[in-house]
């Protein structure tokens, strides 16, 4: 049957879920992403923003569960607090993107012709420059910092989400559904909200979890050059590159961020990937 | 002689297709090579012909979903393509369609009941209360219950779902329905049924349709008259059981000779 709202129906999306391995596996890494960040704002071991040089460069003890950076910090607390910024940078950047990427995903769906061919110039033309190396000019323009970071980052995800929408958007306006609310004398406007729209969020919130993966990757780097967060405000991306001058004296302050970028990543991937699989009726049949 | 309800005058259609040689014009395909006919209320009429004949863009021209390369569509006298869109939103009040695919014709992130009163809620300024009332009236007459209102289209069979499409072209009580194939996406079994459905409510409601159907038997059930349609143009047209007996074209005959080995 190729019907998509299958598998929005509740009780059979969870039962799915539950035995959908890279969706579990995501589901609780990012959990855990969310939980430390969460429980940061309230506890940390230590205060990240303490210096305390007489304790610096300790190795994993019962005090200091993953040591101390050169200024006596607990790698630990400032990892979780860490985990905050990520979260924020890729919340809302990749908000920017999704936003205003739909909004004109949709447009260029619903107007066609020429609308439709600006849009996609528009995003092929912000495709070719490679994403990274643009956020790191755009923040070399704009000054260092968190929100210019965000800003940066966000615009790479406009035209991600604008082709993405438009894909789908495109499928769902040659539905007879679509049709039948012409009959009506419905105007593009409100079949892009009623009918439109709700066939494809699946599809952008699926996208969403990836780019938020990404979205966090770009703030380690970013920040890891200095261009992202400032200190004293923890960061994954800065942790490295503070690491970096003592790898050979102290390789676990390299490590420890180093598989934190990692693990949220890894997990928001393979929870996208899985929304993927759970919502795209086309795999569901295959299996 | 009643004011007759649709008038199809002299209508061309043709689609331009995509360039295939840079230097060369681009192929054009004639949908419709100057059609018309007229529908009176209360004499349905079936248009027939093969895949590709023209049927399909008919029924979207006379919908009014498409615009006409030339030619004109009279919907109880108003020119459907020279009406501001106001005025056109309330002649779609009493033009209503029911599309082929069941699967395909209703949005399945909506429930029944906002299916069913989307004519109702852009078309008419009726107030809630009684767009609720009229949408149970509809279903009700199509023979689902109340509890349909609160479900979404997967969760029906598909003469189910065609009863859903068909209360959502009865809502607005029109006076004209085009049928796209109505029937032929459904189980043999499920076609009976909802072909009586559409012959009880072509009575009760005193709705005329216009049905669109490459098979004879569907069209000899429900309509008064037939149009049959090949490479758009029409070959012959007239009372149903006058082509059905006597026909004159050898196109006309060949689909008679492909629906009686069908049934028999």
């Amino acid at each position: 049957m190729s019907d998509m709202a299958v598998v929005s129906s509740g009780a059979g999306f969870w039962r799915r879920a539950r035995r959908h391995r890279s969706f579990v596996f995501g589901g609780i890494l990012s959990a855990v992403l969310v939980g430390t960040a969460a429980l940061s704002l309230v506890w940390t071991p230590h205060s990240p923003y303490r210096i305390d040089i007489p304790n610096r460069l300790k190795p994993m003890s019962p005090t200091y569960w993953l040591g101390t950076d050169p200024f006596g910090r607990d790698v630990f607390s400032l990892l979780m607090t860490g985990a905050q910024n990520s979260i924020v940078v890729g919340v809302v950047a990749v908000a920017i993107g999704m936003l205003l990427g739909t909004a004109l995903g949709l447009l260029a769906s619903a107007r066609r012709g020429w609308v439709e061919e600006l849009v996609m110039r528009f995003t092929d033309f912000s495709f070719a420059f490679p994403a990274i190396l643009t956020a790191i000019m755009l923040t070399a323009v704009l000054g260092p910092g968190t929100v210019n970071s965000i800003i940066a980052i966000g615009i790479f995800n406009i035209p991600v989400f604008a082709r993405v929408a438009r894909g789908a958007a495109n499928a769902v306006w040659s539905r007879e559904f679509v049709l039948a609310a012409r009959a009506c004398g419905r105007g593009r406007l409100r079949i892009t909200f009623d009918h439109v729209l709700p066939n494809i969020v699946s599809v952008i919130v699926v996208q969403a979890t990836i780019r938020f993966a990404l979205a966090i990757l770009a703030e380690a780097a970013l920040s890891y050059l200095g261009l992202g967060t400032q200190p004293p405000n923890p960061s994954w991306g800065r942790m490295l590159n503070e690491a970096q001058t003592l790898i050979y004296i102290a390789p676990q302050l390299a490590i420890f961020p180093g598989i934190a970028i990692a693990l949220a990543v890894l997990g928001l991937n393979l929870l996208g990937d899985g929304l993927r699989d759970l919502v795209d009726p086309r795999l569901i049949r295959r299996r | 002689m009643t004011a007759p309800l649709l008038e199809v005058e002299n209508l061309v259609r043709t689609f331009t297709l995509p360039r295939e040689h840079l230097f060369r014009p681009p192929p054009v395909v004639n949908a419709l090579r100057g059609v018309g006919f007229t529908i009176t209320p209360g004499r349905s009429l079936g248009l027939v012909g093969e895949s590709g004949s023209g049927k399909s863009t008919l029924a979207r021209l006379a919908m009014a979903l498409d615009r006409p390369t030339s030619g004109t569509v009279r919907l109880m006298g108003h020119d459907l393509f020279a009406q501001p869109a106001a005025k056109l939103r309330t002649l779609r009040r009493h033009m209503q369609m029911i599309f082929q695919d069941p699967y395909g014709s209703l949005d399945p992130r909506q429930k029944v009941a906002r299916i069913v009163a989307e004519p109702l809620e852009a078309l008419t300024g009726a107030p809630k209360a009684e767009r609720e009332a009229r949408v149970r009236e509809a279903l009700a007459s199509v023979g689902l219950g109340d509890t349909a209102l609160d479900r979404y289209p997967h969760e029906f069979s598909g003469g189910q779902r065609q009863r859903i499409a068909t209360a959502r072209a009865l809502v607005t009580r029109p006076d004209l329905i085009v049928a796209d194939e109505p029937v032929s996406a459904l189980d043999v079994s499920v076609r009976a049924q909802v072909l009586n459905l559409l012959r009880d409510l072509q009575e009760k409601f005193s709705v005329t349709f216009l049905m669109i159907s490459h098979d004879l038997a569907v069209v000899d059930y429900l309509c008064d008259d037939i149009v049959v349609l090949k490479d758009g143009l029409i070959v012959e047209s007239g009372a149903s059981a006058e082509i059905l007996r006597r026909p004159q074209h050898p196109y006309t005959r060949e689909l008679i000779a492909a629906a009686t080995k069908r049934y028999s």
